[in-house]
């Protein structure tokens, strides 16, 4: 798309209540600056082509510049007031989740991904799905935001206002969609070489379907079901990904990378750089540093009857 | 016409001048980032005896990231050694080269060091080779690594006196 | 010539005292005086006179050059990023060169540029327009634009080094942390702010003692040209600034080489104490770029209506304001952080009420055309241009000063867009106007007027469709700080339209280059005020005497040439056979006493030398601290060592008596 304004990703294009408030109080801030920028620019040009009188230079004229001037001030006082009331009025709530019912997500940035964390009181129901948020639509969501490294900045505009990542420290948002839909998200605090490319997804669905998705990311990755996906696993297990990429059912557990027990499900690859379909991701395990240069997953040359192998097995991982 | 000494100047000025000039020429090896040297292609292909990140401030940084997220500290501590071996003082058994260093984790070595061949791949095996090194102090001081962004745990590589390796034959 | 400038008779406030002697100056007197003066106030030549030089015009002259080399260097590296951004998944330049150019551009700009250069137009312009030989302490100044050099040359040689930063001209930890940074990139970063901060900080400290002590009689605090009050508040914001960006770098520099924990949460640091040290120096650093631009604008308008600036109470309150609570506004670069909300509705509140006394000053401003007598000179036009483009980035940084409104537009393109805005046209359109209206007075020649307007236009059309567009992108979603984007975003346009307007710029630029170096070989010869402004530079000749003035002036209004009488008084008494200057009181500057300022020196340089060297040093290794400790106390030591004074052969004199000199 060469030119759209609100489109995806657009913070004139909400789809929430937080960011329908931030616009409305984005299009006064507007009409204010356009006022007021007319009004200044036009009194700045008549006041460079007017013609000059005698009576400019009379203590008269000064005074009534004094008093226009004064006026002038009164009134920018008075914008700035209405500004400030604008902003607390779209403020409000902003801090706090409104409605019952909010559920709570982690968010943990790495460089240059993110894990979003879905706790539950039973520890085997834990599951963390890498660079795709599910929120059901119309229920607050609280974010928990951590970091493991750097600064990152977790942003949905069409949702919500941006909220830092800091090591150290637990910094806390909260994120709503009122209609279904899949809105794209970025980081936005510079973390490094691929601050660029650290994208997100954020797939708001009705409350059933939500559900549904919770039950299946919970269980373990599917079991391969033709020969190839077979060996697919075992070169999986046998190769350098099992170093870093976790699977649940399978004996791979590193947490160094992102999960994969259901990466097949995702609509993206590389967080946010890639569509998730067979040729990207024979490109990405081939020699992501071609296409994210400087990211953490090294390129894995593998034989290619491997390589096609391990493809089928991680696109069978729904 | 210049004076002697206004002439003896001009030739500081000018030899100042053509120095900083060739730095052009010298690309600072300690700041290189070679995310595109180990494509598919020359991964396959190359043969590596020379450790590509002798001097590299990155490549070195990047090891002291794998050592911990590969759980090399599981077995040698933050270099002190544990059940495997103290990294970061004089004693080598297997020798101090980095080409011995890669052999011992690619290939493994006996009583406990497994071998990680097929699943650290070369280039971060070379980055956990530098790391190993600059444990003991050996590499330039100002490619060394500094204090890292957890709790302390032992001295900051930067500030390790260089060890000059031992052959030893005890673990 | 039109009708002469208007004299505002409420600016004459007090009434002078009767001159205590009345006695005439002949020419022979004049001739024999301004011998001796050039003799005594002389500027030495050759290679070792071009490192020994204390006079603030010279060193002016080369801080201005410098500045501008730099504000080249770092406009090609813009240049070279919109190349990158024209269209999405470019792969002209890779992120890791990306990195180091951006956070190269914004360094650059800001402490390498921005600062220096209006320091450098406080240099030359305040002693002259307040009626003084000479800045005070004119070897700290030698002293501290040598550092300043080697510092902006470190970090250009850093960038062919393949050792530049690369954590953006903010450089947040832990990114630039040990951990996050490995080699010496953000430590070359660290360091170049110390000798930046060093350098500014010697000349603000310069500036307040010259404005507050050594104004020509009768040239009171309300009488001082409102470019002198800029340089004033602005000096003061370096002195209560700087000391915070000093800290943080130590602290990072001590982190990196040293191994404490000052950034470590693990250990009880903070990565947040970086951004809060970080930005409050950060803010009042944007308004020490921008004050100076104000006075900039006043004297322009005042030269081009031929009426004093409207409301000159109110512009002074109006520039103390803004260098308060210029102080009062750091967190708003930290709304996203998370900082409790009560505290963040406070600095959006300073960050609304700071809009106050920047729109007095534009009101005032607009007065000020509508009774004069506008000239439409290229100086002019800059100014013009600046409150077309200021207003708008003010208007945009007071929607940014709402937390709701900042968090969806917070590190994107918006803000790119609001600080240029701001800083290009409010900073850098006023200085090039300036440099047109100052050339004359620096150089001797007249800058090419036609072209100047040429300039003008090319640089504001260039400028807006370079930076209008990222509004847009900000609020549609595009990140800062990114090396590229995707295809599908509705980006692409915009971007290309922000490239296409960058090719302007440069055109733009490389004009206003070539007029000033055409207009320095083939100008017309400048009379000594051509504009018939009203401050005591425009008395001296173009460019002026080494000495500046010829015979100290006595001040008489608030216009100091417009205000004068036909019989104005001069100082005499002050000696011109040593470089003896008198020393006024801050108030009301009535002549205290006399002062000799040193002679021409090597030892500043020296001292800068070894200043750099331990700084460069200290990157690599704490052991350069005890090796520089020496031959520093060695160059200080023959710095400061005291000179016998001439005062056991003077004669006694009076404390500056004023005599009339002849019309």
């Amino acid at each position: 798309m060469m030119f759209a304004i609100g489109g995806n990703q657009s913070a004139l294009n909400p789809h929430g209540p937080i960011a329908r408030s931030i616009v409305t109080h984005t299009w006064w801030l507007l009409a204010i600056s356009i006022a007021v920028y007319v009004v200044v620019m036009a009194a700045l040009l008549i006041a460079l082509a007017r013609r000059r009188r005698e009576s400019d230079d009379l203590p008269a004229t000064t005074s009534r510049l004094t008093r226009n001037v004064g006026v002038a001030v009164v009134l920018t006082v008075l914008t700035l007031i209405g500004i400030a009331a604008s902003s607390v009025v779209a403020g409000r709530g902003l801090y706090s989740p409104s409605g019952a019912g909010a559920i709570t997500v982690d968010v943990v940035g790495h460089q240059w991904w993110w894990d979003f964390q879905y706790h539950d009181v039973t520890p085997s129901d834990v599951f963390t799905s890498p660079n795709e948020l599910h929120i059901p639509v119309g229920v607050p969501v609280v974010i928990k935001a951590m970091s493991t490294d750097v600064i990152h900045s977790f942003w949905v505009p069409n949702l919500m206002g941006k909220r830092d990542l800091i090591p150290g420290i637990v910094t806390n948002t909260w994120i709503q969609a009122d209609e279904p839909g899949v809105y794209r998200g970025q980081c936005a605090e510079f973390c490094g070489h691929q601050h660029a490319h650290m994208a997100l997804n954020v797939v708001a669905e009705p409350m059933d379907e939500f559900l549904t998705w919770i039950q299946h990311q919970r269980e373990p990755a599917a079991e391969p079901s033709t020969d190839l996906e077979r060996r697919g696993q075992q070169v999986f297990l046998q190769s350098p990904c099992v170093t870093c990429h976790a699977i649940r059912g399978t004996d791979a557990g590193s947490h160094v990378g992102p999960e994969l027990t259901h990466v097949a499900s995702r609509l993206t690859l590389a967080a946010g750089t890639l569509p998730n379909a067979r040729g990207h991701l024979a490109g990405w395990i081939a020699n992501s540093q071609s296409i994210k240069p400087g990211n953490r997953m090294p390129p894995n040359p593998l034989a290619p009857d491997d390589l096609q192998a391990v493809l089928a097995y991680v696109r069978s991982l729904r | 016409m210049l004076t002697a000494q206004e002439g003896s100047l001009s030739v500081w000025a000018l030899g100042i001048a053509l120095w900083a000039l060739s730095l052009l020429g010298v690309s600072c090896q300690r700041e290189v980032r070679p995310f595109q040297d180990f494509s598919v292609a020359s991964a396959r292909t190359q043969k590596l005896v020379e450790s590509p990140f002798q001097n590299n401030a990155y490549g070195t940084a990047e090891g002291k990231r794998l050592f911990d997220q590969f759980n090399c500290s599981g077995c040698h501590a933050h270099g002190g050694g544990g059940m495997g071996p103290a990294l970061m003082d004089d004693k080598w058994i297997y020798g101090s080269e980095p080409t011995n260093i890669f052999e011992s984790i690619v290939e493994g070595r006996p009583n406990g060091m497994p071998a990680w061949r097929n699943k650290i791949p070369d280039q971060q095996v070379w980055e956990l080779v530098a790391y190993v090194q600059s444990m003991s102090g050996n590499e330039p001081i100002d490619v060394l690594p500094s204090r890292s962004d957890h709790m302390r745990s032992s001295t900051p590589e930067n500030a390790r006196r260089a060890q000059t390796p031992v052959q030893t034959h005890t673990p | 010539m039109n009708p002469p400038p208007l004299r505002d008779d409420t600016s004459k406030l007090r009434h002078d005292r009767p001159a205590e002697r009345r006695e005439t100056i002949t020419t022979a007197d004049e001739e024999r005086l301004r011998r001796q003066l050039a003799d005594t106030w002389y500027v030495p030549r050759g290679i070792i006179g071009w490192f020994s030089v204390a006079d603030h015009k010279t060193i002016g002259r080369r801080y201005i050059i410098t500045a501008f080399c730099f504000f080249i260097f770092a406009g090609i590296l813009a240049g070279l990023m919109r190349l990158q951004l024209a269209v999405p998944n470019n792969h002209f330049i890779g992120p890791d060169l990306y990195n180091q150019i951006f956070t190269v551009h914004g360094t650059m700009m800001m402490f390498l540029f921005a600062v220096p250069v209006m320091e450098a137009m406080g240099i030359y312009l305040v002693p002259l327009m307040i009626g003084a030989r000479n800045i005070a302490f004119p070897r700290l100044n030698a002293f501290s634009y040598y550092v300043y050099l080697f510092g902006g040359v470190m970090l250009v040689l850093t960038m062919l080094m393949n050792t530049a930063p690369d954590v953006g001209w903010f450089s947040y930890v832990p990114l630039a942390g040990p951990d996050h940074a490995p080699g010496k990139r953000a430590d070359f970063w660290a360091q170049l702010i110390t000798f930046t901060e060093v350098a500014a900080l010697a000349v603000s400290v310069e500036l307040v003692a010259t404005i507050f002590k050594t104004r020509a009689p009768g040239m009171s605090l309300n009488r001082m040209p409102l470019f002198v009050w800029s340089m004033l508040v602005t000096a003061f914001m370096v002195i209560f600034a700087m000391p915070s960006i000093v800290t943080c770098s130590t602290f990072l520099l001590l982190d990196r080489l040293v191994g404490t924990h000052f950034y470590n949460p693990a250990e009880g640091g903070d990565a947040l104490l970086w951004q809060h040290l970080f930005w409050f120096f950060g803010h009042p650093e944007v308004y020490i770029i921008f004050v100076p631009a104000l006075g900039i604008v006043s004297s322009i308008i005042s030269a081009f209506t031929w009426r004093p600036v409207f409301g000159y109470s109110a512009m002074v309150m109006s520039l103390v304001a803004t260098g308060f609570i210029g102080f009062g506004l750091w967190v708003h670069h930290m709304f996203a952080t998370g900082l409790p909300a009560l505290g963040l509705e406070y600095f959006t509140a300073a960050s609304i009420v700071i809009a106050i006394p920047s729109g007095i000053q534009i009101f005032c401003w607009i007065a000020s055309i509508w009774r004069g007598r506008p000239r439409f000179h290229a100086p002019l036009l800059f100014v013009v241009g600046f409150v077309a483009i200021f207003v708008l980035g003010g208007l945009s940084g007071v929607t940014l000063a709402s937390v709701p409104f900042d968090l969806q537009v917070h590190d994107s393109y918006y803000v790119v867009a609001h600080f240029h805005y701001v800083l290009l046209g409010g900073a850098v359109f006023p200085l090039i106007g300036g440099i047109y209206f100052w050339f004359p007075k620096i150089t001797g020649r007249m800058m090419d007027d036609r072209m100047g307007k040429w300039n003008f236009w090319l640089l504001f059309i260039g400028f807006n469709v370079t930076f209008f567009p990222m509004h847009i992108l900000g609020l549609d979603g595009m990140p800062r700080r990114v090396y590229t984007y995707p295809d599908n975003m509705g980006w692409n346009t915009l971007n290309l339209i922000a490239s296409l307007g960058a090719l302007l710029l440069v055109v733009g630029g490389a004009m206003f280059v070539y007029n000033v170096v055409r207009s320095y070989t083939w100008g017309t010869v400048a009379s000594e005020n051509p504009w018939g402004a009203e401050t005591l530079e425009w008395s001296v000749s173009s460019p002026p005497p080494v000495y500046n003035f010829l015979h100290l002036p006595v001040v008489e209004g608030r216009c100091a040439l417009w205000d004068r009488s036909a019989d104005a008084p001069v100082v005499t008494g002050i000696r011109s056979d040593c470089r003896e200057v008198l020393v006024t009181d801050v108030m009301d500057a009535e002549p205290i006493c006399r002062v000799e300022y040193p002679e021409p020196s090597l030892w500043p340089f020296a001292c800068a030398v070894v200043t750099s060297a331990f700084f460069v040093g200290s990157i690599f290794t704490p052991w350069a601290l005890p090796i520089s400790i020496v031959p520093l106390a060695i160059t200080l030591i023959g710095w400061f060592w005291p000179k016998k004074a001439d005062s056991d052969t003077r004669a006694e004199q009076p404390a500056g008596s004023m005599r009339e000199a002849r019309a």
